[in-house]
């Protein structure tokens, strides 16, 4: 159990970027379109601003994992 | 007499009658205030298409943009904002001071709300008004309910914390049967016209009522008694934040706290609770009443169980119900969702025969000699359901058509298929229950005294605010996807991958890296929600 919550800590390290990576992929398509307004934009960057911290959360919470910080934890 | 001033009540005096009545009046006066400001918070999104067409006219596109703010502003950004803003002040001056505070704001707001004039009177001030106010609501919001629930569980004694915090919980989802509630009254009272023309407005004067009444009730409430003695003894944090996020050992739990608890709980709360109503509305187009009535019927049955599943979590420990809660939300959620359009659906059902009406009016447009025609037909089905279709379409002087006309459709169910769509919510409304009645009680005890309102109240807003209050937008964003020539109107239950990924996700953090211990002392420094080998 200890070396699952430690390497699944690389999932969550790279999870973080990821959801990044997909949510600006989403929001260029999204944009593109010809029916988009200035409205779209302003949702998609208010979306991706909040999630930009919490996606470096999720790193860091998979870094501590990876680290061993969650190793005393038993279910 | 039950000392409350005393850290952990004991034994005798949680069996005291007198110690009965002190922890019922801070629940009460916790859970009323708390209650309130949801109530505050759903009035104006449950009223969200008549404030739009008072302050945010679609055709001013600085109105438009922002209304576009104020939506996703107040409910994201400003609340954990929020979180952190009151969560520092009630680590530093205290918690009751703090929640009092937040209600005043929340309260002074909503009432103002009601009293601003219309785009058509003052222009763009208008919206900017209700941004402004907006805003203070979701700040307001951010801070309550940290310091409800701490307030409340600094008073519960060992065992009890659960069920105690519980009835904090229950105020969420009762602000939006308090809400539901009141516009549904006020508009049966008024009539559609009037409620739309002005009436709106009574729900949002009546909060000040309710808000003057909360705080009477906390002012002659205490300080919590954990929270009296570090400030007496001169150990409370000078810097909550730097000591909340800036620190290895903190950080660790908020995180895990966030992405193993709230994370989840939030995307089924909003999933049960509001993208259920939504679907009922916009997808399976059942009636503005009648959604509405079953949503609250769903809730009225489920509420109890708030209290049910956190007295449970004092007995087995919280991890386990709120992780059973996402599970069950994750495997069943989408055979509901195929239940709710099977059911209703006209094309599983039998027309009365002769029963059908159709009527149609042709109007002018003025300024020209174009018409408006507009059709509308009425089917009865065997088993009660009444369906209204209205067509409008645009009928040119040289006779041609509009190549889209507009169809608006309405279904009133028939009682039996009613009943079984409350019963439909009321299962995830029991999911909603079993992860959202002990996360109070899960959160307090992850966090040590000093830091408490502040480390608690960022993760559950993030769960909840972001999480939770994105379910709607990106729900319908993914349906939008799945739309194609082939199938213009897309997979209508595409929109629940974003609630099941998300709550999978938070379901393997909370499995694999969370303790089902609690923190018998909530006093300690030292979190029980990882298990250390001494």
């Amino acid at each position: 159990m200890k070396a699952l919550r430690k390497y699944l800590g690389i999932v969550w390290l790279l999870l973080g970027p990821g959801s990044i990576l997909f949510l600006a992929m989403q929001a260029a398509k999204k944009l593109s379109m010809p029916t988009s307004t200035v409205n779209d934009t302003l949702q998609w960057g208010i979306i991706i601003g909040i999630f930009v911290p919490i996606a470096f959360g999720l790193m860091i919470f998979g870094w501590y994992a990876l680290q061993g910080e969650y190793d005393e934890a038993e279910a | 007499m039950a000392n409350l001033t005393q850290p952990q009540p004991n034994l005798a005096d949680v069996q005291s009658p007198s110690f009965n009545k002190v922890i019922r009046s801070v629940i009460t006066a916790s859970s009323v205030g708390t209650l309130i400001e949801w109530y505050d918070f759903y009035i104006f999104g449950s009223l969200a298409t008549i404030i739009s067409t008072q302050f945010f006219p679609e055709d001013k596109s600085s109105a438009a943009l922002l209304s576009t703010l104020a939506i996703f502003a107040a409910g994201f950004i400003v609340r954990p904002f929020g979180a952190l803003v009151f969560g520092r002040l009630g680590d530093i001056v205290g918690r009751k001071y703090t929640f009092l505070l937040t209600l005043l704001l929340m309260g002074g707001s909503t009432f103002c709300i009601g009293l601003i004039p219309g785009y058509k009177t003052i222009g763009v001030a208008a919206p900017i008004l209700v941004l402004i106010l907006r805003l203070i609501q979701g700040l307001a919001l951010g801070g309550e309910y940290g310091g409800a629930a701490t307030y409340v569980a600094e008073h519960s004694p060992v065992g009890k914390r659960g069920f105690y915090t519980s009835w904090i919980q229950t105020t969420a989802t009762l602000g939006l049967f308090l809400s539901l509630g009141v516009i549904l009254g006020t508009r049966s009272i008024m009539g559609v016209e009037k409620f739309t023309e002005w009436g709106w407005r009574i729900p949002f004067i009546v909060s000040m009522a309710l808000v003057i009444v909360s705080v009477y009730i906390r002012l002659k409430m205490e300080e919590s008694p954990l929270f009296s003695k570090l400030k007496k003894e001169g150990k409370t944090s000078t810097n909550p934040l730097k000591e909340s996020f800036g620190k290895r050992e903190n950080l660790k739990m908020v995180l895990l706290a966030l992405f193993g608890a709230v994370m989840g709980q939030g995307v089924v709360w909003y999933t049960g609770q509001f993208y259920a109503q939504n679907f009922m509305e916009t997808v399976a187009k059942i009636d503005f009443g009648q959604s509405r009535t079953i949503m609250l019927w769903a809730i009225a049955f489920a509420t109890p169980f708030f209290v049910i599943f956190g007295w449970l979590s004092d007995q087995i420990g919280r991890k386990w119900i709120m992780l059973g809660g996402m599970a069950l939300s994750i495997l069943t959620v989408r055979p509901i969702y195929t239940e709710v359009l099977a059911i209703t659906n006209p094309a599983n059902k039998v027309e009365v025969e002769g029963k059908r009406s159709v009527a149609t009016d042709l109007k002018a447009i003025e300024g020209s000699a174009n018409q408006i025609e507009k059709t509308t037909t009425i089917k009865t089905f065997e088993d009660g359901m009444v369906m209204k279709e209205v067509k409008t379409d645009t009928l040119y002087s040289s006779g041609a058509r509009a190549i889209k006309p507009v169809t608006k459709v309405e279904k009133v169910m028939g009682n039996s298929d009613n009943n079984m769509l409350i019963f439909l919510v009321f299962i995830q409304i029991i999911y909603v229950t079993m992860v959202y009645g002990p996360i109070a009680a899960f959160l307090v005890e992850m966090f040590p005294i000093k830091i408490r309102y502040t480390s608690m109240s960022l993760p559950y807003h993030i769960g909840n605010g972001v999480f939770g209050g994105l379910v709607p937008f990106i729900s319908t964003l993914i349906i939008e996807y799945t739309k194609t020539p082939e199938n213009p109107s897309g997979n209508p239950l595409a929109g629940l991958y974003y609630p099941m990924g998300i709550a999978i996700v938070s379901l393997i953090i909370g499995l694999i890296y969370l303790n089902n211990k609690a923190d018998a002392e909530v006093m300690d420094n030292e979190n029980a929600y990882l298990h250390h080998n001494k």
